[in-house]
């Protein structure tokens, strides 16, 4: 994928250890140990039961399937190269991904995680179809 | 069943490309709408507004000169106005206020203010896990909502063109329309137009046009000795759902449903009861959801539904009867005029586009990217 993420603004208090877990290349999902709840992006709030004390990240597998996708053909911004696919993947742990794919996907397709990395050492993790990797 | 309210005063703003300021054409939409009304900025104790400032309506009633004793500057994106109204007629009944003016104006053609990946606030979280993978915003969210929608039901893009080619249809009868000399176009038109996001191309996207509007409320007892049909509140109900792309679990079932739902038992009407149609149509896709959240058709049946020409002029289900924001006026925060609309219907003022013996509308608007859905019940109390 030739794709230059424009800046990303810096990891919070909420985030910072998602965004550290990208640096190794690992995906995470933030759960709740106290109601087992799953979520996406971090909160300092579970949404399943109101908990703010047992918040943890949580490794993902990388694997999901498109949820729903699209093929930008208008820049939202400068230097970026269209057309490109942004699209929703629903991880196997449940939450959703609003991610990039390498290329046009059916939904239901599988898919797996890969990475961008940034130039501040974190990554994006991106998708793409699971018979590639 | 009546809330004790009505819109007494409508009026669009100068539209199109005006090149005009904002504020000078929220003073055309209020000036207008209380000439309408026959009353003066002397008896607005009321303002509700966006899309001014960070301060809207505090911002326009210091423009204006007035003083409030309540305000509202809900940021809900399009469905805000829907809202107003509902706050509104609670202020009204309670005795907050007498006399509201609901206003919105935008003057982004002219001052080529829109941008296509959206507003960008780094500090939400959206900045990190969203805008990072440059989704147009919103295009990109409705484009998706799309693709799931024709995925789960198997419509396809020339059935869900309908919706652009019919609002075309009432832009050819409304002189204020900015598609109103453009002529006819066809399902092949609107699918072969330039992609934005795929499946939607330019033809299935609103306007970017100037605009605004503004209608006025007051008590119903007190519309009576005014000189316009009132135009009663019957009811109103609202869902927020999802400020995030990645929040609503089913891009297929908007928060419509719910609003529609509770704005409906309110008024103790049903779908059947409607006789005139304004729901938001920022994108094709906006309005056939809204169509079917409303509850007009079954569950993944509007492209069918609509099919047979329904919304067009003389159908059964007329819809977006200005031509919508897709052929008549897109100034960004389009759900003022779809209560202007609604509210000319019921009088009977529409000219040629008038459908006949109107009684009943509905205004549904939608904010942001299917975050935000309102609507409001409108009857004529002639």
């Amino acid at each position: 994928m030739s794709w230059i993420p424009g800046e990303v603004p810096p990891a919070d208090e909420m985030t910072a250890d998602w965004w550290d877990a990208t640096r190794e290349h690992r995906l995470t999902v933030q759960a709740c140990t106290a109601c087992g709840h799953l979520q996406h992006p971090p909160r300092a709030l579970c949404t399943g039961c109101g908990d703010t004390d047992h918040l943890v990240q949580q490794a993902a597998s990388g694997a999901g399937t498109v949820d729903t996708y699209t093929v930008v053909h208008r820049p939202p911004r400068k230097d970026v190269e269209t057309p490109y696919v942004v699209a929703r993947v629903r991880l196997a742990e449940g939450p959703i991904l609003l991610t990039r794919l390498s290329s046009e996907p059916a939904i239901g397709d599988a898919v797996t995680v890969g990475w961008v990395d940034l130039p501040d050492g974190r990554a994006l993790p991106i998708f793409q179809p699971k018979e590639t990797r | 069943m009546t809330t004790g309210v009505a819109i007494v005063g409508a009026a669009e703003s100068d539209l199109g490309s005006t090149g005009r300021s904002i504020l000078g054409l929220q003073t055309q939409a209020v000036t207008r709408a209380l000439a309408d009304a026959g009353l003066t900025l002397a008896d607005v104790d009321g303002i509700a507004t966006t899309g001014v400032g960070r301060f809207s309506a505090t911002q326009l009633a210091d423009h204006l000169g007035v003083v409030p004793t309540w305000t509202d500057s809900t940021f809900a994106g399009g469905s805000a106005f829907e809202m107003f109204v509902a706050r509104a007629t609670q202020a009204i009944r309670d005795g907050q206020c007498t006399t509201v003016v609901i206003s919105f104006a935008s003057n982004q053609r002219s001052a080529r203010s829109r941008r296509l990946g959206g507003v960008f606030e780094p500090w939400v979280p959206e900045a990190q896990f969203e805008e990072p993978y440059d989704p147009l915003y919103p295009a990109s969210y409705y484009a998706m909502a799309t693709q799931a929608y024709l995925h789960r039901y198997g419509g396809t893009r020339e059935q869900l063109a309908e919706v652009a080619v019919a609002a075309r249809e009432w832009a050819l009868l409304n002189p204020a329309a900015f598609r109103h000399e453009a002529g006819p176009i066809t399902a092949a038109d609107v699918i072969d137009a330039p992609m934005v996001s795929s499946p939607l191309t330019v033809a299935d996207c609103c306007l970017v046009t100037d605009g605004g509007g503004a209608v006025v409320l007051t008590s119903l007892e007190r519309a009576r000795d005014l000189r316009r049909t009132p135009v009663e509140v019957l009811g109103y109900g609202e869902r927020t759902t999802n400020t995030s792309f990645t929040t609503v679990d089913d891009l297929a079932v908007p928060g419509a449903v719910g609003a529609a739902a509770d704005a409906l038992g309110r008024a103790g009407i049903t779908v059947a009861d409607v006789d005139v149609l304004e729901v938001y149509d920022s994108f094709t896709i906006t309005a056939a959801l809204s169509i079917e959240g409303l509850g007009f058709c079954g569950r993944g049946e509007v492209l069918d539904f609509i099919a047979d020409g329904r919304s067009r002029p003389g159908g059964s289900l007329p819809l977006n009867t200005n031509g919508g924001g897709l052929s008549y006026c897109h100034p960004g925060q389009y759900g003022v005029l779809l209560l202007v609309e609604a509210v000319r219907q019921l009088r009977g003022e529409c000219g040629p586009r008038q459908v006949p013996g109107a009684e009943v509308a509905v205004a549904h608007g939608t904010g942001g990217i299917l975050s935000t859905h309102a609507t409001v019940v409108l009857g004529a109390a002639r």
